[in-house]
């Protein structure tokens, strides 16, 4: 028998039936389109206008007068841009295992019934992957600071620095995000009456890897 | 102590009022000494370094910490009431909302005190405002404190879009909500898709001035007008973000006063959504003056020109809904008409500068100042104290005196005319604004001390304004559960509302549920339908636990009873102070930042990172503590 406060406490009353915390992510999620609209757009009209090089796809010259070479390495990007995707797949299998936590694995069930029961395993792999793709992009930045492109070097360090950190601090903010919820599955396990959180969680790691998706496009695949 | 923990979002809606109107004296101020320097000329009141701070204050203060927070005052108070909520979505966010926005407009305005306030007008124009243009703090004071600012409004837009969305009593769709509801969702939306753009053109212009990058460089081949562009994607929605809520207050003040239903209600909120829709596509009408070309100037002149329409239709139906009710002109109706009027003048002269070769004439001018002081005075701050005469007696259980408010009424009427109309004759004769001082002979000095004079009648206008205020507090009348005879629901639980609001909430069959038991005969011909109840059902049925949680519904009627929540079992939110701890390590790690420049690491990373960890630190404890104490 519940009383009145408890009942009232975990069924509030909504009018979509929605919980408040999933409407909230997606209005945040509409304010971040904007947000990287406004830094792919910069990028994109200030594409071809650095007047000094290094240069994404083509060659240059530098401030000194030495030639540079097309900087952006496609295939390294493209193993990392894999990686993130993946992660949303991992991310997928997490909620997946959260919301069914309450239904038995019967005991003769293969290992791989049991891997997909397992939100830990999966949630790491979330972790691991989205941790892998921000050290392919700090070997990224570090061996453009050495070929000589700082975000004080032309127009296209500006922009490029600007627009994959901030892609980046999304992603190590998922990543905290995930690895929060990870060591609240090993203090008290997630059970579907924590699925909304992981849910909310998923929606803003997806939305970071399409995001990427946008930006890879943009900006790597398309020549100048 | 209580102040500092609640997560009450009426306390909030006090602590935002009262703020935003300590800002909104202090911008007032700014104003009285610049139309002081400007009264004659050649004056030496303040010098032109001093004139060039006083202008960015007064604009970045009114704009940004006195009339948006003012509606957020209005939008914390009301949407629950109106929507039958016991409070927001997020109750602990709206803390948090609060107290950045008070840090951060304590940052940007306290170095006006010593003469290092911003300085580079309040659209902060780079490249003038890079590092090279303008080296010293007081721009870092600017990009730092909108971008503070900034965190705020997107916070509290979360926050009020998730209410509207998802916290309606039952039977209350969208087209039942009251017109203030409807224009605050529209402004959410907008405050939510327009703040991102502003947010990145101020990283821009942080980065190039802390860290050296090409943003805003020409010399590197950066575009002149990227900032303009960025700048007014944000700005133009930005003046809707002012007006649309005003123009919901109004439209709660009319109906009331006129005791008639608002007229065209349908077409209130759809105009109310394509003037938001419309907005985000007349940015370049701020900048016909830079030079983009034919093409894109006739496009922006069309779709500003088109926007005027939307507005018309309000306007009208203003109008309309007063034609031929028995009109009461309380002091909240007084200013609710000058409204009308006052921002048909301001729309008008809009109307004269979306056409590009006219506004070649009038860009920069006093014609633009006088402009845009009617739609933002004439309109925002005239709707702004509509809506605080008409929602005192439910504030705080007394009326606000009507004597004292008629005198305040007519004073700002007649101040802001005179300070306001003869700016459009200055402006045409070829004042540019901005000028700390003129010389005489250019036709200008008459038109210069009239509006002076004016602005003289705005500050004693001010004056009684905030004396009746805090006096009524105490001495007003007391006023009943529904002051007004007004239609909705906030006007149906005791006034000032017990803290749990509503203690059943009510079930709603029409857009004017209390005039349903009060007036019938008003609201004949609005749609009513028994839905409200099969919606209470289907919800609870698949989201309450049994019984118990039925009987939180109730069919409309009227609430007199004062119980604590307590004794009604309602759970209520626990008082918490991280929101304020999250809040000052945000603005801690952001004045951090302003010694970087300076070649003073040590207090910079010491701020930077104490700020951060105080921020992360007290942002967990928040978030892994329940919202309500185990009952």
């Amino acid at each position: 028998m519940t009383t009145h406060a408890e009942a009232a406490h975990g069924h509030h009353y909504t009018t979509t039936g929605l919980d408040h915390r999933k409407i909230a992510i997606w209005a945040f999620i509409g304010s971040e389109c904007m947000l990287f609209a406004s830094l792919i757009s910069t990028y994109l009209v200030y594409k071809g206008r650095s007047l000094v090089g290094p240069l994404p796809h083509t060659a240059g010259t530098n401030a000194a007068g030495q030639p540079t070479v097309p900087i952006l390495d496609i295939p390294v990007t493209s193993a990392s841009t894999f990686v993130l995707l993946m992660s949303s797949l991992a991310m997928v299998l997490a909620l997946a295992a959260v919301q069914n936590k309450d239904k038995p694995v019967p005991a003769d069930a293969g290992a791989w019934t049991k891997a997909l029961a397992s939100s830990k395993l999966w949630l790491w792999m979330t972790c691991i992957l989205g941790a892998t793709f921000l050290g392919f992009q700090a070997y990224e930045f570090t061996s453009f600071v050495h070929e000589g492109l700082t975000i004080k070097t032309n127009l296209f360090g500006s922009t490029f620095f600007t627009l994959t950190g901030f892609h980046g601090a999304h992603v190590t903010a998922g990543v905290i995000w995930l690895g929060t919820l990870l060591a609240i599955d090993y203090k008290r396990g997630l059970g579907p009456k924590d699925a909304i959180n992981v849910d909310i969680a998923a929606l803003y790691w997806h939305f970071v890897d399409v995001i990427w998706i946008a930006i890879f496009t943009l900006i790597y695949l398309i020549p100048d | 102590m209580a102040w500092l923990t609640t997560t009450d979002h009426k306390k909030i809606g006090t602590l935002y009022l009262h703020t935003s109107l300590f800002f909104f004296v202090l911008g007032g101020l700014e104003a009285v000494l610049m139309r002081w320097q400007l009264m004659q000329p050649n004056m030496t009141v303040v010098s032109a370094e001093q004139f060039n701070q006083l202008f960015t204050m007064h604009g970045t203060t009114m704009v940004f910490l006195a009339i948006m927070p003012l509606s957020a005052a209005f939008f914390n108070y009301l949407i629950p009431l109106q929507l039958g909520a016991r409070d927001v979505a997020f109750p602990r966010l709206n803390a948090f909302s609060y107290w950045v926005y008070l840090f951060g407009g304590l940052f940007i305005t306290l170095p006006i005190f010593v003469w290092l306030a911003p300085d580079g007008g309040w659209f902060a124009y780079a490249p003038l405002s890079g590092r090279t243009s303008s080296p010293g703090i007081n721009m870092d004071f600017w990009v730092l404190g909108i971008q503070i600012l900034g965190v705020s409004s997107l916070a509290a837009a979360f926050n009020f879009a998730t209410t509207i969305i998802n916290m309606r009593a039952p039977g209350m769709n969208l087209m039942r909500m009251p017109m203030f509801t409807w224009m605050s969702f529209v402004t959410q939306f907008l405050i939510i898709l327009a703040f991102p753009v502003i947010t990145i053109a101020l990283v821009f212009l942080q980065f190039d001035r802390f860290f050296g990058t090409n943003f805003y460089q020409i010399s590197a081949g950066a575009d002149p007008l990227l900032w303009q562009h960025l700048f007014w994607i944000f700005g133009h929605p930005e003046v809707y973000i002012l007006i649309l809520p005003a123009f919901g207050l109004v439209s709660e003040v009319l109906p009331t006063n006129s005791k008639k239903p608002l007229f065209g209600y349908p077409v209130m909120a759809y105009s109310g959504i394509l003037i938001g829709f419309l907005g985000f596509g007349v940015w370049a009408h701020h900048m016909f003056a830079a030079g983009m070309g034919r093409v894109a100037d006739t496009v922006f002149g069309l779709t500003t020109m088109l926007i005027a329409i939307p507005t018309g239709v309000k306007i009208f139906n203003w109008i309309f809904t007063m034609w031929g009710g028995s009109l009461r002109f309380t002091t909240a109706m007084k200013f609710a008409i000058a409204l009308i009027a006052m921002f048909t003048i301001g729309g008008i002269s809009g109307i004269t500068h979306s056409s590009p070769p006219s506004d070649l004439q009038q860009t920069d001018t006093y014609y633009i100042v006088a402009h845009f002081h009617y739609v933002l005075f004439g309109g925002a701050i005239m709707g702004i104290f509509a809506g605080i005469y008409h929602y005192f007696p439910k504030m705080y259980g007394r009326y606000m005196s009507e004597g004292m408010g008629s005198w305040h009424f007519w004073l700002t009427f007649i101040g802001l005319n005179l300070t306001f109309f003869p700016m459009h004759f200055s402006g045409m004769l070829g004042m540019p604004r901005r000028i700390y001082t003129y010389d005489a002979g250019q036709g200008w000095e008459l038109f210069n001390m009239i509006s002076t004079i004016g602005a003289f009648l705005l500050a004693p206008a001010t004056l009684i304004f905030i004396f009746n205020f805090f006096r009524s507090k105490k001495g007003g009348a007391p006023a009943p559960a529904n002051a007004w005879d007004a239609p909705t629901l906030e006007w149906s639980i005791p006034s000032p509302p017990p803290e749990y609001n509503f203690a059943q909430i009510p079930v709603v069959h029409s857009r004017y549920p209390l005039w349903d038991l009060t007036h019938p005969e008003r609201t004949q011909d609005i749609p009513h339908t028994e839905e409200g109840w099969k919606t209470a059902e289907r919800h609870t049925g698949e989201h309450h636990a049994g019984q118990a949680a039925m009987g939180d519904i109730a069919d409309m009627h009227i609430e007199t009873e004062r119980r604590t929540a307590r004794e009604l079992g309602i759970p209520m939110p626990s008082p918490t102070i991280k929101p304020m701890w999250t809040a000052l390590g945000m603005v801690i790690m952001f004045c951090g930042l302003l010694f970087l420049p300076r070649g003073m690491k040590v207090p910079a990373f010491t701020l930077m990172f104490g700020g951060a960890g105080l921020m992360i630190a007290s942002l967990y404890a928040w978030l892994t503590t329940p919202l309500e104490e185990a009952h």
